[in-house]
Parts: C-alpha cells; sequence; structure tokens
C-alpha cells in the first residue's frame, strides 16, 4: 500500500508498504530516518517514542496504515519542532527558523546518514543548531551510548512544553515509558533540569 | 546509492576541546542527539536482503530431520542454510574453546540455540519462511544444576572435549574448576569464637543493551566480505569468523558500526556468521537486526550461582578464616566460564586480609542458556554472598557491620588468597568511611502538603501506599574486581597516531580498534591526545581491522589498555616530531639540544616554557604517522591446584550505601538512594566516570530487586525474553546516586588511572540486600528479591 503523511514538517509518500509494518519500520528502511530506535519493538522501551499530531507515541506500536495524513515528528527533526515552538511563543531570535515551508527532505535525511555529516565545520556536527533538550543532554553527559537518547529526547521535549518548570517527580513520571541501560538516568535528570532552567531563563 | 550509515571521521577541536583531567563532551554527542549517528541496525544498502534465525524451540534434542524446502520454495527468499551447508570444516567457534556449533548439528543444547537461517527480501518474509522449516526433535532429558549434570548417568552436554580443563574437571559436565587454598582453614577455625554460614543464590541476569545485535555483510568482489557490527573485539570476532567462512583474514574487513550498549553480551559472536555466510551465499548485502525476543536468546548471560559460605572471627572482630564453593551455572556452551570461574575463585573472599583460605569455584555445562561475559564477570556473584556473610559475622561478634569490614580491610601490600601482593593503593577501609559519611536522605521524603506523593513510594503510581506499612533501611557493601584480562593473557593494545599539518593548523589522526561501545573511549583518545601532542584537533578513525588489535571493551581495561596504547604511540610521535625539529631548526637555537621540550599549544616549547618552533611549521608537508602494540605488566595463570599465582593486573574498589523503603505488607521495594564511594586512581574524564559508576550501580540495583530471567526447571526452557517480564530499572525505579570519587594513583597505571566500569556493579546488589534486611529483618539469600520473599508467601 502506498502512505502518505508529513514528517517533521515536510510531505512523504512511501510506497510498497507491506499491511503489518510499524511506523518505526517505515521510518526507518523505507524514509531513510533511522533516528528513532528499535530497541524492543513491543512498546516497552520508549527508544522509537515520536510526536504524532503531538502526542508522544511508541512508533512500534504504530501499524503505517494508522499514519496517514497525519503529522509525525522524529528526532531528526526536533531542533527545528522546538525551533518554531519558540517563535509560536515569540521567544524566537530574529531569523532562527527561517521562513520557508521546513521540514526534512527524504535527501537530505539520506545525505545525513550517508555522511555522518550536516556541512558544519566538523563532522562531530559541532555548530549545528540544536534543540535546547538536545544540547542539554551533551552538556549534562546524559548520552553514553546514546541509542535511548532519540527515544528521551523526544519524551522530554514534549514533557517541558506541557510542563516547562517540573519537580524531579514530575521528570521521573514522564520519562518512565523510557529504559536507558547506561547512565543511571542520574545525567538524565541533570539534562532535563538544566533544559527546564535554559528555558525558563530565556522565557 | 551504495550503503548508508558507514561510520566517518569523528573530528573534534573546533568548539569542544580538553586534555586529560577534564570533563571534556563526547565527540560523537551531536550525532547521537540529533539521530544522525548510524547504529549497526541501521545500516541500510541498496538492493539489502534480510536474514532471519530459526532458532530451537527445546533445550535438549537430537535433531531427527530438517526440510527446508517449503521455505526455500516462498516468493522472496534468496538462501536457507543449514549445518549442511556450512562451507569448510570448521564448523564450531567459541572464544576460548571452540564448542559452539554455527548452526546446529545432530544435536541442540539449550532453547534457542540456532539451527537454519533465512534470506530474504523483506525482513517479515524471511521470519515467515523461518517458521516454515521443519524441525523434528526427539527429546533428551534436561540437566539444569549440578546434581543433575554430576550424576553418574548423566548426559554429558560435549562428548569428546578436547579442551585445555577436561584434564583437571572432576566430570566432563564442568566446564572448568579452580580451587584457592592458603594457610590451614582447619586449624584456623580453631581460633574463631564465631562462625556464620550461609548458601546464596544468584539468579540470572541479562545485559540487555538497547541496541539489539545486528550488522551489514557485504560481499565484495574478491570474493570475501565487508562485514559492519556492533561488538566488544573486532580482531576477536575476526579469528573466529574467517575459518568458518573458509576465508583468510584479510579478506573479512571488519568495520564498527555504532554500538548501543554491550556490558559483556557482545563479547560472544551472535549474527555476525550467519550474515556473511547467507551474503557470500546470494552474493547480496545481507542484514540482520534481532528483536528484543531473540536477543535475549542471542547473547549469553550473567552466570547464575549458588555459594555456600562460612567465614570465622574473633571476639576482637578479626576474620580467622572463609571456606566457600562456587558453583556457576555456565549453559550449553562455554563461552567466557573458565575466565569468570578464575575471578569469582580469585577474588571470592572480597577485599579483606584472610590469611586461611579454600575456596572452590567450577562452572558447569548444563542445558540452561549459555553464560559468559557481564560486567563484574564472577565478581559480581561473589561479592553478593561474601558481604551478606560480612554483616551476618559483624552481627554475631556484635560490632557495627562498617566497623568490622574495616577492622578487615585489605589496604596496599595485603595478600589476595592468590598470594599475589596488592601493589597499588586499596583505600577499602577509607571509601566505607567516605560512603558512611555522606548526609543520609531526608526520612518521609514522600510527605508534601498535599498528602502523600506515590510516585517517591514503594508501589509508586500504583497507589498502593500512602506510607503506611513502609519501613526504612540502610545497607553497606563494598567489593573488589580486577582491572584488564588475568592469568597470562596477553592482553595488548594497539594504536596508529598521525600528527600533520592540515590547513595551517596541526592535526592528530587516532585509529584503534577499540569498540566504542557508548563508554567514552573516543572522548578519552582525543583528551590524551591533545594533553601528549598540545593540539585541539583531533580525529577519531573508526575502528576497524585495518589496525591491530585493540583487546576487548570489558574487564573495565580499554582506558586503561588502548588509552596506554594511545599515549604511547603519542609519546613515539612526539619524540620523532621533536628530532625532525632539531634537524630542521636545531641550528637556531641551543635549547633544541639541551632542554627538555614538550608539545603545548600548537607549539614546541622547553619545559621552562620558551616557545621553540610551531609545530605545523616543524611538520612541514609530511605527517608522522606509526602504529604500535603496547602491553601492561604480565600475568601469570593460576596454579591449578593451589590457585597461587600473580594472576591480575589491577584492582578497583567501590562502596556503596543503600536506602531503602520497603511496604512490608506488599514486599514492594522503593531504593531511595545509593551512594557510591569509588577510588578511580586518576579521572581522565570527570563527568564521564561518574556516568560510568551511576550506570554501574543502576544494572546492580537492577538484579538486587527486579531483574532475573527466568528458566523452567523442567524444561530448561526461558520463560520471560521480552522487557514486558524481565524488568530493567526505570527512571521511577532508579533512585538519586551521589557519588565520591577518589583518586589514588597507580604508579603502574598510565597517568595513574585505575579501570572503573565494573566494580560499581559488584557492591550495589549486596548493599540494597543488606538494606532490605535491615530495613525487614528478613534473612534474603538470594537475589532479585521478589514481593514473596519479603511476604512469607513465596
Amino acid at each position: 500500500m502506498r502512505v502518505n503523511f508529513t514528517v517533521n514538517g515536510r510531505p512523504q509518500e512511501a510506497d510498497d508498504v507491506w499491511e503489518g509494518e510499524s511506523l518505526l519500520y517505515v521510518l526507518r528502511e523505507r524514509l531513510g530516518l533511522p533516528g528513532s530506535k528499535n530497541a524492543c519493538e513491543q512498546g516497552e522501551c520508549g527508544s522509537c517514542t515520536v510526536r504524532l499530531d503531538g502526542v508522544p507515541v511508541c512508533s512500534c506500536l504504530v501499524a503505517a496504515g494508522q499514519v496517514e495524513g497525519r503529522e509525525v515528528v522524529t528526532v531528526e527533526g526536533l531542533a527545528e519542532y522546538a525551533a518554531r515552538r519558540s517563535c509560536g511563543t515569540g521567544a524566537c531570535e530574529a531569523g532562527a527558523c527561517g521562513t520557508d515551508s521546513g521540514g526534512t527532505s527524504l535527501d537530505e535525511a539520506r545525505r545525513w546518514s550517508a555522511q555522518g555529516t550536516r556541512g558544519t565545520d566538523s563532522q562531530t556536527g559541532e555548530g549545528t543548531e540544536l534543540a535546547p533538550i538536545q544540547q542539554a543532554f551533551i552538556d549534562a553527559g546524559a548520552v553514553q551510548c546514546g541509542f535511548c537518547t532519540p527515544g528521551l529526547l523526544v519524551a522530554a521535549d514534549e514533557m517541558l512544553e506541557r510542563n516547562p518548570d517540573p519537580t524531579d517527580a514530575d521528570i521521573r513520571e514522564a520519562l518512565s515509558g523510557n529504559l536507558c541501560r547506561c547512565t543511571g538516568y542520574e545525567k538524565i535528570m541533570d539534562a532535563v533540569r538544566l533544559a527546564a532552567a535554559r528555558q525558563s531563563e530565556g522565557a | 546509492m551504495g550503503t548508508t550509515g558507514l561510520p566517518t571521521n569523528i573530528t573534534q577541536g573546533v568548539r569542544t576541546k580538553g586534555g586529560i583531567g577534564e570533563s571534556t563532551l563526547r565527540p560523537d554527542g551531536t550525532l547521537k542527539v540529533t539521530g544522525e549517528f548510524a547504529y549497526s541496525s541501521d545500516m541500510w544498502h541498496e538492493d539489502m536482503l534480510w536474514g532471519h534465525i530459526l532458532r530451537s524451540t527445546v533445550a535438549h534434542a537430537n535433531i531427527v530431520s530438517i526440510d527446508t524446502a517449503e521455505a526455500l520454495a516462498t516468493p522472496g527468499v534468496y538462501a536457507v542454510m543449514t549445518y549442511d551447508d556450512l562451507p569448510t570444516d570448521v564448523k564450531n567457534y567459541g572464544l576460548e574453546i571452540q564448542d559452539t556449533p554455527v548452526l546446529a548439528h545432530g544435536k541442540v543444547r539449550h532453547h534457542g540455540e540456532p539451527v537454519a537461517i533465512v534470506a530474504a527480501d523483506h525482513p517479515e518474509t524471511a521470519r515467515r519462511a523461518a517458521a516454515k522449516i521443519k524441525v523434528e526433535y526427539r527429546e533428551l532429558p534436561v540437566i539444569t544444576d549440578e546434581a543433575s549434570a554430576t550424576a553418574p548417568d548423566a548426559i554429558l552436554i560435549h562428548e569428546n572435549r578436547t579442551d585445555h580443563h577436561v584434564g583437571h574437571v572432576p566430570h566432563p559436565n564442568i566446564v572448568h574448576r579452580q580451587p584457592i587454598v592458603r594457610g590451614d582453614v582447619t586449624e584456623a577455625r580453631e581460633r574463631a569464637d564465631f562462625i556464620v554460614e550461609g548458601e546464596y543464590v544468584f539468579g540470572m541476569q541479562d545485559q540487555a543493551f538497547l541496541g539489539p545485535e545486528s550488522g551489514l555483510a557485504v560481499p565484495a568482489q574478491d570474493g570475501g566480505v565487508d562485514l559492519y557490527i556492533a561488538t566488544q573485539w573486532l580482531h576477536s570476532d575476526l579469528r573466529q569468523i574467517a575459518p568458518v567462512l573458509g576465508l583468510p583474514e584479510d579478506k573479512v574487513r571488519m568495520t564498527l558500526a555504532g554500538v548501543g550498549g554491550a556490558f559483556g553480551g557482545r563479547e560472544d559472536l551472535s549474527m555476525q556468521i550467519h550474515a556473511c555466510l547467507l551474503a557470500l551465499r546470494t552474493g547480496k548485502p545481507v542484514k540482520i537486526v534481532y528483536n528484543r525476543f531473540e536477543s535475549f536468546f542471542g547473547h549469553v548471560h550473567r552466570h547464575p550461582a549458588k555459594l555456600h559460605y562460612e567465614h570465622g572471627a574473633t571476639r576482637d572482630g578479626k576474620l580467622t578464616h572463609v571456606k566457600c564453593r562456587i558453583v556457576l551455572d555456565g549453559g550449553a556452551y562455554a563461552s567466557a566460564s573458565p575466565a569468570v570461574v578464575g575471578n569469582a575463585s580469585s577474588l571470592g573472599i572480597g577485599p579483606y586480609v584472610v590469611d586461611d583460605v579454600d575456596i572452590e569455584a567450577i562452572a558447569l555445562y548444563t542445558n540452561n542458556p549459555p553464560c559468559g561475559a557481564m560486567r563484574g564477570f564472577g565478581a559480581v556473584q561473589a561479592c553478593f554472598a561474601y558481604e551478606a556473610q560480612m554483616d551476618k559475622l559483624a552481627d554475631a561478634v556484635g560490632m557495627d557491620r562498617v566497623e568490622f569490614r574495616q577492622r578487615n580491610a585489605m589496604a596496599q601490600g595485603s595478600l589476595l588468597p592468590t598470594g599475589q601482593v596488592v601493589d597499588s593503593p586499596a583505600p577499602v577501609a577509607e571509601l566505607l568511611r567516605r560512603v558512611k559519611a555522606m548526609p543520609l536522605p531526608p526520612e518521609r521524603q514522600w510527605e508534601s502538603s498535599e498528602g502523600a506523593d506515590v510516585r517517591q513510594l514503594p508501589g509508586g503510581l500504583s497507589n498502593t501506599t500512602h506510607g503506611e506499612g513502609v519501613v526504612r533501611g540502610v545497607g553497606y557493601a563494598v567489593g573488589i574486581k580486577n582491572v584488564g584480562f588475568s592469568e597470562g593473557f596477553d592482553d595488548y593494545s594497539t594504536a596508529r597516531v598521525r600528527l600533520e599539518a592540515v590547513a595551517g593548523e596541526p592535526v592528530v589522526t587516532v585509529h584503534t580498534a577499540m569498540a566504542e561501545v557508548g563508554q567514552g573511549g573516543v572522548t578519552v583518545h582525543a583528551q590524551i591526545a591533545r594533553t601528549e601532542l598540545g593540539v585541539t584537533q583531533v580525529t577519531i578513525h573508526p575502528a576497524d581491522t585495518r589496525v591491530g588489535s585493540a583487546g576487548s571493551t570489558s574487564a573495565s581495561r580499554q582506558t586503561y589498555v588502548t588509552g596506554g596504547a594511545v599515549k604511547n604511540a603519542c609519546e613515539l610521535v612526539r619524540e620523532q616530531v621533536l628530532e625532525r625539529g632539531r634537524r630542521k631548526f636545531g641550528t637556531y637555537h641551543p635549547a633544541w639540544a639541551t632542554a627538555e621540550l614538550l608539545l603545548e599549544g600548537g607549539k614546541v616549547v622547553t619545559d621552562a616554557g620558551e616557545v621553540l618552533a610551531d609545530l605545523v611549521d616543524v611538520l612541514g608537508d609530511e605527517a608522522v604517522e606509526l602504529e604500535r602494540e603496547w602491553r601492561h605488566r604480565p600475568t601469570e595463570p593460576f596454579d591449578l591446584r593451589t590457585g597461587q599465582g600473580n594472576g591480575h593486573v589491577q584492582y578497583s574498589f567501590a562502596a556503596h550505601r543503600a536506602v531503602v523503603e520497603v511496604d512490608t505488607e506488599l514486599g514492594l521495594v522503593k531504593v531511595i538512594e545509593l551512594a557510591c564511594a569509588q577510588d578511580v586512581g586518576k579521572a581522565l574524564n570527570p563527568l564521564s566516570v561518574v556516568g560510568q559508576i551511576q550506570g554501574g550501580t543502576t544494572q546492580g540495583l537492577g538484579v538486587a530487586v527486579m531483574e532475573e530471567i527466568v528458566v523452567d526447571p523442567k524444561t530448561a526452557k526461558v520463560k520471560n525474553p521480552s522487557f514486558t517480564d524481565y524488568l530493567i530499572p526505570t527512571i521511577l525505579d532508579t533512585p538519586t546516586i551521589p557519588v565520591d570519587v577518589l583518586e589514588l594513583a597507580d604508579e603502574h597505571a598510565p597517568y595513574g588511572l585505575r579501570g572503573i566500569g565494573e566494580a560499581p556493579t559488584l557492591s550495589s546488589t549486596p548493599a540494597v540486600l543488606a538494606a532490605i534486611r535491615n530495613a525487614t529483618g528478613l534473612e534474603l539469600n538470594r537475589t532479585p528479591v521478589r514481593p514473596e520473599h519479603l511476604t512469607g508467601t513465596a
């Protein structure tokens, strides 16, 4: 079957989709967006978390056909999504969001995957525009193997959107669907606190 | 379009700098937070096929027949292979003992053993085709414990063993046995005023790394294969893969793809050979990605263990003797069992001074899932038991539990039961003092003006208590872990370092085969290169087999050994650069010949700080590059009869204090805090050090209260191969983990550092158990603790 939906602000068309495929599979294997991860494929680990019409979901549990006509945001589009949100709240610095229709084209996504770079001054991606939560994860040391990171970022960003001043218990509750095996979660807590603090300073 | 997700150079230094001792951020951090970092399961190739493995549905059986016809006839299927299709006479592999069949031959020895492999144009097609393979099994009785393994009529799991352990084991269903005997326990027992005994059970833990076993094998024009893979040791894989494929090692070109955690579970091969076989058979790239269900069958686990301990002490609180027997269940194949036995025995009494010891450790062959390496590696199971014993004995003597440990703690100069002198700092008593001195978390933190916050109570959002029936407990534990490969293993690493001028800037490229599995080795390599060569820009080359072996990313060894190799190679590069400088510029300034010269800030400077030349001018157009192996001090095997010998390189010590709250009515545990103090020698990257300690602590917490692979003793089948039924700690289960880092340099190690990754996994578990015992008054001799053990309904 063919599935038409919007990914990171850009219309996408996936062809030859078998009806049993998940949204996760279509993103990773058909659209060249492997940022959403496949740690359990049974809805337990949260590594595949994406926003579906704004709601965080495990994309491994969403049948591809269910996203027809809907909007998906993945970790690959998180920086731009966060930038647009801050524009919408008037917190955007001039020009930060750009004015074109935005989104990530399939070609762009494949190019990143192929080269591991976005053409910044270094292949670490130093200088890449990041969402506040992404920068906070790096700065706080919340990334080790990084396999849980994309899902945690999407979930944490969504929580901060709803609850800009979370208590520790709020953070733990909001992220309790995202397993991490490396960090013991302490640096993830630090990262979310850091992002919240920076967000409130910038507001 | 070719392949996407190929590993590439990662360069750091434009914005992020930092030498050793600084909390430099990860060079791959931005790639990992943007979703661009390519893990092994993200690899993609045009026209690639998907591989799938058919696994045994029973644990022990003869295979009567395998019929692949229907699977092969399925549209979209390109190949189906069984044992009969293996291309050479080498059909087994293994880390130390080559006892593991690539595909089952006539017999399966554990639930989930690979029987056949399929390649198809869609993963679901491959799965469905595999399900059409008809395997007829004739089931055999299952061997699941020591009694059934060593019974007079026990079926031999492996007939006709020829490995080098078979000569000294008491039964062919025992992989390896290591006794360690020193002093005279019988005589020492006479001096004991108090003797305590205990029988302990340690459940089977899974590494549960999040990135599933996966990789991409691409057949090459020259008849070889390029394999992109998540592993802990590329060269160990290569040594096992190439003979099965019938290829020379230089035709199996391996590159490390992104690794989503490891913790020991990637030390053995998983899908590597299967993907290569299918790629060479079909002539097409083949990708294999396990799902979580398969991952539970696709790698070895931590050995479950039964441990019997007897400890004695005098009235004034000095240990007289320890006698113990540790039975590890290695499952169907040897994997790392012999080395796990070596660790469990040699570290079997913990970081304490005891002159009279009688230790025996064995690993069994059974039909349970194969067990091998997991963070802590044999030392974990022993620590759980000896720390429970230390509490029991302290109580018997009537002494404070921490003070009792301190009174018997080893220090620099102490002897291990193996007779080896601990010749670097061993601040065991100090770590206990520090962890005890940390402020305790306030009582009843869950109380607020709006009532109880159930998220902070046992049972959490299940809303099972608002504080009624909740009791607090505190427990302590300390442990000792060896660093590096022991028992005479040639534990070396290799580094290739290149220094060149690029666009007017000096740039270092570090190329090793070290598996970055998340620990931050790549961060540390860049830091070492900056410190040694005075540059800011460092490029980390992808790890592959085009450079010499780095050894395994395990045993807490990579910062020590590959870090040591990078440091050594940088020092040799520096010598060559300075020699070039002397040739080019020596006549201009006498200091070139007389002063101690350093590389700092991109310049050659004297030790007095005088600048002699720009590094780029010394380098000119010609790079300096070299590759060197590096070794730490050699070790020696343990004597097979007495266990005596200088078997270890270095030790790592950590202590924990656990604070728990237990809902005694429902048997639910909430760990409130897990404080840790650890000696790290020298923290090359303090941020990463603390991250390792917190992560290791949490894995210890998991096996204390929730993590266990449950194997049916009647069938040897795994009952809970999913994250629904095998629980690992969530962020709600995990407490705050304050960390106190001590830095007492080990003069034998690069920069004085100490391998740190595993020690916190040891003492975390017994500290939590001790706290639960303290809260409930129950004996609790097994881990993990389940609610029924606390409510008396087990």
